[in-house]
C-alpha cells in the first residue's frame, strides 16, 4: 500500500504560491527600507516551507534552489549580511525562477534548466561576495572547520534507523542526510545488515540505517529540525560525540573505507531518488575535508557543474509540454465563513422540519404559523445565499499586491523614479472578476510607466517633482467596483494621436473629432504612439485587448487626460456576476429590472415640472435640479401602456455620477435576482446588463442604467443627424 | 412496465436498427414552414418544446422573438418564417420551438427556432444530398446546405450554424 501523494501536491503548490507572494512582498518591503525583523522572519519562513514541501514531493531541483535562497535569507535574518539593493534584486530574480519551477511542476513540464542555473550562480555569487560581514563569517567558519578537525570531540553522533515503510510516506532518508551535510563536516556509516537478498528486496522498503558523525558546534535543535519530517517513522538517537565511547570513534576509521560503496548501495535501494542526488553528498564531504570555503557554496558549485554537464548532454530539444491550465481552481475560505454557513444550514433544516410538520395536519388556524414559517424560510435562504456569495468575494489586494513588484522592476529598467500608491485594497469583488481583471490592470500600469511618467530629468524640466506617482485606487460606487489608475505623467498628446490615426487610415483628416473621440482611439486595435518599441509596451497589442477583457466582464473603461498633467483610466466593473437586488418595473406587458443600488427615488410626475429643450429633449425639475427624462419605451422600442407622463411613474436613477429619470408604467415588487448572461447564447444588448428568471419561470431583462444613458445619447445624435 | 416505457424501449430499438441499416447515413429532423419541408441535423437538436411567450429583447431585429427560460438558461428564439421573409401567421397549437446547439467561431451557443410544426426524422444518405441550384436574389439560399429526396417530396436541408450566426445574430469579438 502506498499513499497517493499527488492529492497533496496541489495543496502544496497553492501554498507555495502564497509563500512566493510573501517572499516577494517581503523583499520589496526590505527594498524600500521599511523592513523590520518580522518581515525578514516571514520571508525566511516562506522560503523554508517551500523548501521543505518541495523536498517531500520529490521536487529536488526546487528544494535545492530554495535552500540557497534560504541560506542567504538566514544570514540576513541573523544580521550577518547587509541588505543591499543588488542582493534584493538577485533574490527577487530567484523568486521568479522559483515561480517558473513551481509552475513547471504543476504543469508537469520541463524546468528551464539554463535559467535556473543562471539564477543559482547569481545566488552563489551573492553568497560568496565580499560583503565585509559575510567575509568575517566565512573566515570564522573556516576557522571553525580547522578547529573541528583538530578536535573531533565536538559534535554529535546520530543513529538514524528509518522504519521499513518510511519511503511510502514520501520521506526520503537521503534528504535528511543531505540536510545534515549542510550543518557541518560529517561522516556517515551505513549499516546494511538488514538488507535482504536481492530477490527478496522490496524497492519501496527501507532496510538501511545510518550512524552519522557530525562535527562542529551545532545546536541539537538544528538536527532535530531536520528529522522533524520523519518523526514517528524512524528510530533516532542524537548523542554528544564526547559522550560516545572512544571505541566507536576507532570503529569509524575502519568503516570509512566502505562508505563510498555503501552510499551506492543506498542509492539503489532508494529507488525513487533522481540519480544526481547522492553525488551531491560526496563532493560536499570532500570539499569539507579539505577545509575549504562555505559548505553550501561548495555544494552549489558541485551541483552546478553537474547540471551544466547534464545540459550539455541533453541533445533532445526541451519540448514544452505545457498542459492547458485546466487545473481546477480553488478558493481558500476562512473557517468563520464556513462555520456561519453551517449554522445557516442548520437553521434552514429547522425551518424545513417546522414547515413539514405544519403540513401534516393543516387547518385554517395554522395559516398564521405558515406565514411565519415562510418568512423564516425566506430569511434563511437569503442569509445562506449571502454567505455563499461572500465565499466568492476576495479583496482586490490579491490583484494589487503584484504591482509593487512590477513597478519596482520596470522603473529600474527604464531609469524612472516612480512611487506607487495603493488605496482601497480591501474592496471586495468576485473571484472570477478578480482573476480576469488582473491582466488588464498589469497592462495599464505598464502603460502608465512606459508612456505616462517621464524620465526624472524631463520631469524636473517640466517643473514637476522628480518622482512620478502612479495611484491605484479601488472603491465601490453604486452597484459597481471602480478601479482608477492615475498617473501624473505627460498625458496623451491629442495631436500626435490624431496624426497617427490619420496616417494609419483609421480616421479621415477632415473628420471633425471631439477630444474624447480622439482619446478613444487608443483602444483601437493596432494603435501605439510609442516612438520606439520597447519590451515594456508599444507593440500596439494591448489597449484593445484590455477593453475587450473588461467588456467581457460586463464593465467598461474610459480615459481622461490632460497634457502635461497626467492620465486617468477608470474601470467600472459589476460587483458580482451572480446576484443583485432589483426593482421590478412594468413597461406595457414586459417586466424589466432596475438594480436597486442605482435607484435614488421614485415619484409620480407632476406635469408642471416637465420642460422640453430644443423641442424634443425632456427635462424634469426635481427640487432644485434638472434631470433628463428618459422615456424607456422609446429608448427600448417596447410599447408602453401610458404615453401621458402623469399616468406613469418616474424612477430617478444615478449613472456614472449623473442623475436621470426613467419614465415607466408601473413599479412592481423588489426582489433579489440571479443574474444570467444574455451574451452566452445571444449577444450584448445595449442598455441591458443581463437577464434573470422570475418566480413564474419567465425571463426578465435587467437594465444597465449607464448603458441606457449612453443609448439615449446615441439616439439623440442619430436623430439630430437625421434632422439635418 | 408501463406503456410509455415500452414505447421508449421500442424507439430505442428502432434507432439502433436504423443505425445498423444505414451506417453511412445521417439523421435529419424535418419541420414545416409555410408548407415546405425543411430539415436540420438531428444531432444538433437539443429539444423540442411548445411555443410559449418569449421576453422581448429591446431594439432586437424583428425575427428575434425574444428570450425564453430553458431550465435556467436564457435562450434566444428566432422566428424562421420572419428570418426567411415568409408571410407571417398566427402561432398555433402545433407551433414549436426547436432548441439547437449552434457552433460559433468563438463559442457554442444554444438557440431556438420557431417553426410551424415538426414533422419526421429521416435517414438521409450523405451521397443522396444534392447541392441547391443557384437562385439569384434569394437570400435564404445561402442557408441551404443541400436538397434531398425522401419518398415523393423534397427536403431542404439547412445549415443551422450559418443561419444563426448571420447578420445581427453574429457573435461579437
Amino acid at each position: 500500500m502506498s499513499i497517493d501523494l499527488s492529492q497533496f501536491k496541489q495543496t502544496f503548490l497553492e501554498e507555495s504560491e502564497e509563500g512566493l507572494e510573501v517572499l516577494e512582498s517581503g523583499l520589496l518591503a526590505l527594498d524600500s527600507g521599511t523592513a523590520d525583523d518580522d518581515v525578514i522572519h516571514a520571508v525566511f519562513r516562506a522560503a523554508h516551507s517551500i523548501k521543505g514541501g518541495s523536498g517531500t514531493f520529490g521536487l529536488n531541483e526546487i528544494s535545492d534552489f530554495t535552500h540557497i535562497m534560504e541560506t542567504l535569507l538566514d544570514e540576513m535574518r541573523d544580521g550577518r549580511r547587509e541588505v543591499s539593493q543588488k542582493l534584493i534584486n538577485v533574490l527577487l530574480g530567484s523568486v521568479d525562477v522559483l515561480r517558473a519551477m513551481l509552475d513547471a511542476a504543476r504543469d508537469e513540464s520541463d524546468i528551464d534548466v539554463a535559467q535556473v542555473e543562471k539564477a543559482k550562480a547569481q545566488l552563489a555569487a551573492e553568497l560568496n561576495s565580499d560583503n565585509s560581514e559575510a567575509e568575517t563569517v566565512a573566515t570564522q567558519q573556516e576557522k571553525k572547520v580547522v578547529t573541528e578537525i583538530d578536535n573531533d570531540k565536538i559534535g554529535w553522533k546520530i543513529v538514524f534507523t528509518p522504519f521499513e515503510d518510511m519511503l511510502k510516506t514520501g520521506n526520503d532518508p537521503l534528504r535528511m542526510l543531505t540536510e545534515l551535510s549542510y550543518l557541518g563536516k560529517y561522516e556517515v556509516v551505513v549499516d546494511d545488515s538488514k538488507l535482504p537478498e536481492f530477490y527478496a528486496l522490496d524497492p519501496e522498503c527501507s532496510y538501511l540505517s545510518w550512524s552519522i558523525y557530525l562535527y562542529g558546534e551545532i545546536e541539537k535543535e538544528e538536527i532535530e529540525e531536520i528529522f522533524e519530517w520523519v518523526d514517528g517513522e524512524c528510530d533516532l538517537s542524537i548523542q554528544k560525540l564526547s559522550e560516545v565511547l572512544p571505541t566507536d570513534n576507532a570503529d569509524l576509521h575502519l568503516k570509512q573505507a566502505n562508505i563510498h560503496q555503501q552510499e551506492q548501495a543506498a542509492s539503489t535501494t532508494v529507488s525513487k531518488v533522481p540519480e544526481d542526488n547522492p553525488v551531491s553528498i560526496t563532493p560536499t564531504k570532500r570539499n569539507k575535508n579539505k577545509g575549504t570555503s562555505d559548505p553550501v557554496i561548495a555544494n552549489v558549485q558541485a551541483t552546478v557543474d553537474k547540471k551544466t554537464e547534464k545540459v550539455k548532454e541533453q541533445t533532445k530539444p526541451v519540448v514544452n509540454k505545457r498542459k492547458s491550465a485546466d487545473s481546477s481552481s480553488s478558493i481558500r475560505v476562512g473557517t468563520d465563513k464556513v462555520d456561519s454557513l453551517i449554522n445557516m444550514v442548520g437553521e434552514l433544516v429547522i425551518t424545513q422540519s417546522m414547515l413539514s410538520q405544519l403540513g401534516e395536519d393543516f387547518d385554517e388556524t395554522s395559516l398564521e404559523k405558515l406565514r411565519d414559517g415562510l418568512a423564516q424560510l425566506e430569511r434563511n435562504t437569503r442569509e445562506l445565499q449571502e454567505s455563499v456569495m461572500r465565499i466568492r468575494m476576495l479583496p482586490i489586494s490579491f490583484a494589487f499586491q503584484r504591482f509593487p513588484r512590477v513597478v519596482h522592476d520596470l522603473s529600474q529598467k527604464m531609469g524612472k523614479k516612480i512611487e506607487l500608491r495603493l488605496s482601497g485594497e480591501t474592496t471586495e469583488l468576485d473571484k472570477t472578476v478578480l482573476e480576469k481583471i488582473n491582466d488588464p490592470l498589469v497592462h495599464l500600469i505598464r502603460n502608465s510607466l512606459d508612456h505616462g511618467i517621464e524620465l526624472p530629468a524631463e520631469r524636473i524640466r517640466a517643473n514637476k517633482p522628480e518622482i512620478g506617482i502612479i495611484h491605484l485606487n479601488a472603491y465601490h460606487m453604486g452597484g459597481n467596483i471602480v478601479i482608477k489608475i492615475n498617473d501624473d505623467g505627460a498625458g496623451l498628446n491629442r495631436d500626435k494621436l490624431l496624426q497617427k490615426a490619420i496616417s494609419k487610415g483609421l480616421v479621415d483628416a477632415n473628420d471633425n473629432l471631439t477630444d474624447e473621440a480622439i482619446y478613444e482611439l487608443i483602444f483601437h486595435p493596432g494603435f501605439s504612439t510609442a516612438e520606439t518599441l520597447s519590451d515594456v509596451s508599444g507593440r500596439g497589442v494591448g489597449m484593445d485587448v484590455v477593453r475587450r477583457n473588461i467588456r467581457e466582464l460586463g464593465g467598461n473603461i474610459d480615459v481622461k487626460t490632460e497634457i502635461g498633467k497626467g492620465t486617468e483610466f477608470t474601470i467600472r466593473l459589476p460587483l458580482t456576476l451572480a446576484i443583485l437586488d432589483g426593482q421590478l418595473i412594468r413597461l406595457g406587458k414586459e417586466i424589466f429590472i432596475i438594480p436597486l443600488v442605482s435607484i435614488i427615488e421614485s415619484l409620480p410626475i407632476n406635469l408642471q415640472y416637465v420642460n422640453s429643450i430644443a423641442g424634443f429633449s425632456e427635462v424634469y425639475q426635481l427640487r432644485d435640479e434638472y434631470i433628463p427624462l428618459i422615456r424607456l419605451s422609446s429608448i427600448l422600442n417596447i410599447p408602453s401602456e401610458f404615453t401621458r407622463l402623469d399616468e406613469g411613474l418616474l424612477v430617478v436613477v444615478e449613472a456614472d455620477g449623473n442623475k436621470a429619470g426613467l419614465f415607466v408604467d408601473d413599479l412592481l415588487s423588489q426582489q433579489q435576482v440571479v443574474i444570467k448572461s444574455l451574451e452566452s447564447n445571444y449577444k450584448r444588448v445595449e442598455g441591458i446588463s443581463g437577464a434573470t428568471i422570475l418566480g413564474d419561470g419567465t425571463v426578465a431583462l435587467i437594465l444597465d442604467v449607464s448603458g441606457l444613458v449612453d443609448l439615449v445619447r446615441d439616439k439623440k445624435q442619430l436623430s439630430s443627424v437625421v434632422g439635418l | 412496465m408501463n406503456a410509455e416505457m415500452v414505447d421508449a424501449e421500442a424507439l430505442k430499438q428502432e434507432q439502433i436498427n436504423i443505425k445498423v441499416k444505414n451506417p453511412a447515413s445521417n439523421q435529419y429532423l424535418s419541420f414545416i414552414l409555410n408548407n415546405e419541408e425543411y430539415a436540420v441535423d438531428i444531432l444538433r437538436v437539443q429539444e423540442i418544446k411548445g411555443w410559449d411567450r418569449a421576453t422581448i429583447i429591446p431594439n432586437a431585429p424583428e425575427y428575434v422573438k425574444g428570450v425564453i427560460n430553458l431550465r435556467g438558461t436564457i435562450v434566444p428564439v428566432v422566428d424562421l418564417r420572419c428570418l426567411f421573409s415568409l408571410e407571417k401567421t398566427q402561432y398555433t397549437a402545433t407551433t414549436v420551438v426547436i432548441v439547437m446547439n449552434i457552433e460559433g467561431e468563438q463559442s457554442d451557443r444554444i438557440m431556438g427556432i420557431v417553426v410551424d410544426a415538426v414533422s419526421e426524422v429521416y435517414s438521409v444518405d450523405a451521397n443522396a444530398i444534392r447541392s441547391a441550384p443557384d437562385l439569384h436574389g434569394n437570400d435564404t439560399m445561402a442557408f441551404v446546405k443541400g436538397l434531398a429526396n425522401v419518398g415523393q417530396s423534397m427536403l431542404i436541408i439547412l445549415d443551422v450554424d450559418k443561419i444563426l450566426n448571420s447578420n445581427e445574430l453574429a457573435q461579437e469579438n
